[in-house]
């Protein structure tokens, strides 16, 4: 430390050694093994000398589909981190009983329940999610690429920022101990006085800046990016959910900045927002904190339910029942989503009326939904089902569902929801919709799009050990939790004094160990189909006989997607140009007009992290050095105008050639 | 290229045998970016509809707020929208000269709102009456405050434009600049329009 304190204080703000976890072992045996795996990781990236491959092949690529795979990836290894808390709770609340207080002290259990909810929602579902839109929607629209290429890389580059935050306060300090809303008055700084709720703030903002740009990023390109004869109507399932969810995240994810800021100002500034005192309203926050909070359930799992349209119609081999009904359930659920907020907070006294309002619209929301589940049923019904693993997953998914979503309908009844509130009954409920729907859906889709995203098959062995044991321990970890939400338990406590609640606990601890050999199983789906890749080989680019553009191109794409764009006369585009006999065009190719790799996204993603983390430990100097070079380097991007260049008519023969042959050799 | 035999219907063409080139999003993207920061000004508009008679026994809108100042603040960012205006009538000319006059115009009218809203602020601060007094000013200073905060970006941007003319002259890049900052600006009138009269006219009536 330097021996000036108003010049330490000045560099390093309220950041002290103190502020490292030396005396809690958990944490620093945690942070052992990923110091342990970082380097070993950082390690063999130098010896295969692969940082170059990476920084110019991933890093800085503006291609839709590498982006695609890298939020895949990023809500993979956060799910890893959420899930580790998931099982430390189980755990604890499995033991915590009478005289045995656990082996998680209160401060640390509240920080990791914080921490699970943010990790799960912020950096698993939403990178998943957002993920999954970015690899299919222009691939099923048949476009190039997305409308804004930079924007998407470095909306990518931000949610990492953001996700790094999150990692950087298990080491450096600690996480919110608020609940992952981080309601106030909790939240202000008189009760949080450390950088927990900072970390929160900091890193939800950064990451929200990412999700927008992302949100809007994809609405322009399907509005604008459509093959020539696709029409709105023609759109495939997945590109409609994706299109209401973007418009969702557009118009809610604003309002989430609106109230991290206030909240922000409130603990910076000293305003009075949410105080309690010199007029604030902290209802205000619980208001406007579900206002984005109700809609973004509806971002996580509508594109969910439009995975679940592809792969049901493709297992199901007909077309999709009620095409048109689909969609316009999806609009109505995107529009009734915004008039539900209140149900999350039934109790706070708004009055009968206003709850009636609540309760029946949150009731209507159910009829959109249901009508989405018969959909799915009849395209089954006198289909050729074949039960591949996704189809598995969408089964799974439609019972699981439709159980949560009858919990929710019960939720939704103000007289109910004044003894269910808090209780472990919401809990269970809204892991049932969220691992039952998001979760299940999305790996469904995994399993559906892995060949076209890296040109080989999972391996269906383990990803069926992954499937039951998912659903199996889903049903064990939570089932008990509707049992004890139903005695009264509440959620969030991290000790209990009566001995007969313990077997449920137990039970649920004996689900998440189940989930654990589910995730297990499926790292070892990547790994052995990783190895036997050559076995799994998909040449065709079709290996499932789909029904969407997608599937037209080879496996993985070429950078361009489609030598040439393609022509839509209905929905079903790939499907009906297979029973037109269609031929690939084998010569003819003109240049095709790309955009350029930059490393400008991650630059600035990185120099808002140093913002951010500065921001959190009041080191002002490091925070205002950061952001004049953040608005430098951003004004110097702007500077520079040639961000594309022309692929040669020769090279896309030379990537088409090298199909034709790969085709004509697997007849 | 002719379908094989035995295909279900007369030919079909599967794909577009040129390079297509699909309509630039910019334009659409930034709307419905000015859309998303639209959401965010409406919620400090409901914190202010929520929070801005929480006086806390402090100063009120109606004892603080100078009717005169505002309008003369008013004029002069109404102004700018005009002549914003005119700038983009000489870009659609392809007058290079004229619309820098007419971009110096428009910058130098939001750095003399920037001025007075700066000086009520500060005159504020010094009665008293700073943004921890009450709820009240609370938002006020937060609604007023991310407001003068956009002009200051959009007034930035316009320098940057500027150089950036300056170097590549009017091309079809900078023109679609130019009008992404067009709406901005005029967007930004649109919302001091709702600041002014729901904030200052409103704040103070009895």
């Amino acid at each position: 430390m330097l021996a000036h304190p108003d010049l330490t204080k000045l560099i390093f703000g309220r950041l002290t050694l103190e502020a490292l976890p030396l005396h809690v072992p958990i944490v620093l045996g945690t942070f052992a093994v990923v110091a342990l795996g970082g380097l070993v990781l950082v390690g063999a990236l130098t010896y295969f000398k692969l940082w170059g491959y990476l920084w110019r092949e991933w890093f800085t690529s503006i291609d839709h589909k590498r982006i695609g795979i890298m939020y895949m990836i990023l809500g993979f290894v956060m799910l890893l981190r959420g899930f580790a808390d998931a099982v430390m709770m189980r755990a604890q609340q499995a033991i915590s009983f009478g005289d045995n207080m656990g082996y998680l002290p209160p401060e640390h259990y509240d920080q990791i329940f914080t921490a699970h909810g943010v990790i799960m929602i912020f950096f698993v579902a939403m990178p998943m999610v957002t993920g999954m839109m970015n690899f299919v929607m222009p691939l099923q629209i048949g476009a190039r690429d997305v409308a804004f290429p930079f924007l998407n890389n470095f909306s990518f580059w931000m949610t990492v920022a953001g996700a790094l935050l999150v990692m950087a306060s298990l080491f450096i300090g600690e996480f919110a101990r608020t609940g992952w809303l981080a309601y106030p008055p909790l939240s202000d700084i008189v009760s949080s006085p450390d950088a927990g709720v900072d970390y929160y703030i900091w890193a939800l903002q950064i990451a929200g800046v990412g999700t927008l740009l992302s949100g809007i990023n994809l609405l322009v390109t399907i509005v604008k990016m459509r093959a020539p004869g696709m029409t709105l109507m023609r759109m495939p399932v997945f590109t409609w959910t994706a299109l209401c969810t973007n418009v969702l995240i557009v118009a809610a994810f604003p309002v989430l900045t609106a109230a991290l800021a206030l909240l922000a100002l409130d603990r910076y500034a000293g305003t009075n927002f949410f105080t309690t005192e010199l007029g604030g309203n902290a209802m205000m926050y619980v208001n406007l904190i579900w206002i984005w909070g109700h809609p973004e359930v509806y971002i996580l799992v509508l594109p969910v339910f439009g995975i679940f349209s592809e792969v049901t119609a493709t297992f199901s081999r007909k077309p999709l029942f009620g095409y048109t009904s689909m969609v316009y359930a999806s609009v109505v659920i995107t529009v009734l989503s915004y008039l539900v907020w209140l149900h999350h907070f039934f109790t706070m006294g708004s009055g009968a009326s206003v709850n009636s309002f609540f309760g029946i619209t949150t009731m209507i929301i159910s009829i959109p939904t249901g009508a989405k589940i018969f959909n799915w049923l009849f395209t089954m019904y006198r289909g050729r089902v074949e039960f591949e693993v996704p189809m598995m997953w969408t089964v799974a998914f439609m019972v699981t569902f439709v159980i949560g979503g009858m919990t929710g309908v019960l939720l939704a009844v103000p007289p109910a929801d004044f003894s269910l509130h808090n209780s472990l009954f919401l809990i269970a409920h809204f892991h049932n919709v969220i691992i039952g729907g998001v979760v299940f859906g999305l790996f469904a889709g995994i399993y559906y799009w892995f060949p076209k995203a890296f040109g080989f098959r999972l391996e269906p062995f383990w990803g069926k050990c992954a499937f039951w044991f998912w659903v199996v321990g889903f049903y064990f970890a939570f089932m008990p939790l509707y049992m004890l939400g139903l005695m009264g338990v509440t959620r969030r406590l991290s000790h209990f004094n009566d001995p007969a609640l313990q077997i449920w606990f137990v039970a649920a601890a004996f689900g998440a160990f189940l989930i654990l050999l589910g995730i297990g199983s499926q790292i070892m789906q990547f790994a052995v189909s990783f190895k036997n890749r050559e076995a799994l080989r998909d040449v065709t680019g079709d290996p499932w006989n789909g029904r969407t553009l997608e599937w037209s191109t080879s496996s993985p794409p070429p950078k361009y997607n489609f030598a040439f764009t393609p022509l839509v006369h209905d929905h079903d585009a790939w499907w009906m140009m297979k029973k037109h006999r269609y031929q690939r065009p084998l010569d003819g190719f003109v240049p095709i007009h790309m955009p350029s790799n930059t490393g400008a996204g991650i630059i600035l993603a990185g120099l808002s992290f140093v913002f951010g983390f500065a921001m959190i430990w009041y080191m002002w100097l490091l925070a205002a050095v950061s952001f004049a070079a953040l608005l430098l380097t951003a004004i110097a991007h702007t500077f520079n105008y040639h961000r594309d260049y022309y692929l040669s008519a020769d090279e896309v023969r030379r990537v088409e050639a090298s199909r034709t042959e790969l085709l004509a050799r697997h007849v | 290229m002719l379908p094989m035999a035995g295909a279900p219907t007369q030919p079909l063409e599967f794909h577009v045998t040129s390079e297509t080139h699909p309509p630039n999003g910019t334009l659409l993207g930034f709307w419905v970016y000015l859309m998303s920061d639209c959401l965010v000004f409406a919620c400090l508009f409901a914190a202010y509809g929520v929070l801005g008679r929480q006086f806390a026994g402090g100063p009120t809108a109606a004892e603080v707020l100078e009717i005169p100042t505002v309008a003369l603040n008013t004029a002069l960012l109404l102004l700018s929208s005009i002549t914003y205006g005119f700038a983009v009538l000489e870009m659609q000319r392809d007058r290079q000269s004229p619309m820098l006059g007419w971009l110096v115009v428009t910058g130098l009218l939001g750095l003399g709102f920037l001025t007075i809203e700066l000086r009520e602020f500060a005159h504020l601060i010094s009665i008293g009456a700073g943004p921890q007094r009450s709820a009240f000013l609370s938002s006020f200073f937060t609604l007023v405050g991310t407001h003068g905060l956009h002009v200051t970006t959009g007034i930035l941007w316009m320098i940057v434009l500027i150089i950036q003319v300056l170097k590549k002259g009017l091309i079809t890049a900078n023109k679609r600049r130019l009008m992404c900052l067009s709406m901005f600006w005029h967007f930004l009138d649109v919302v001091w329009v709702g600041v002014f009269s729901f904030v200052y006219l409103m704040g103070v009536l009895p």
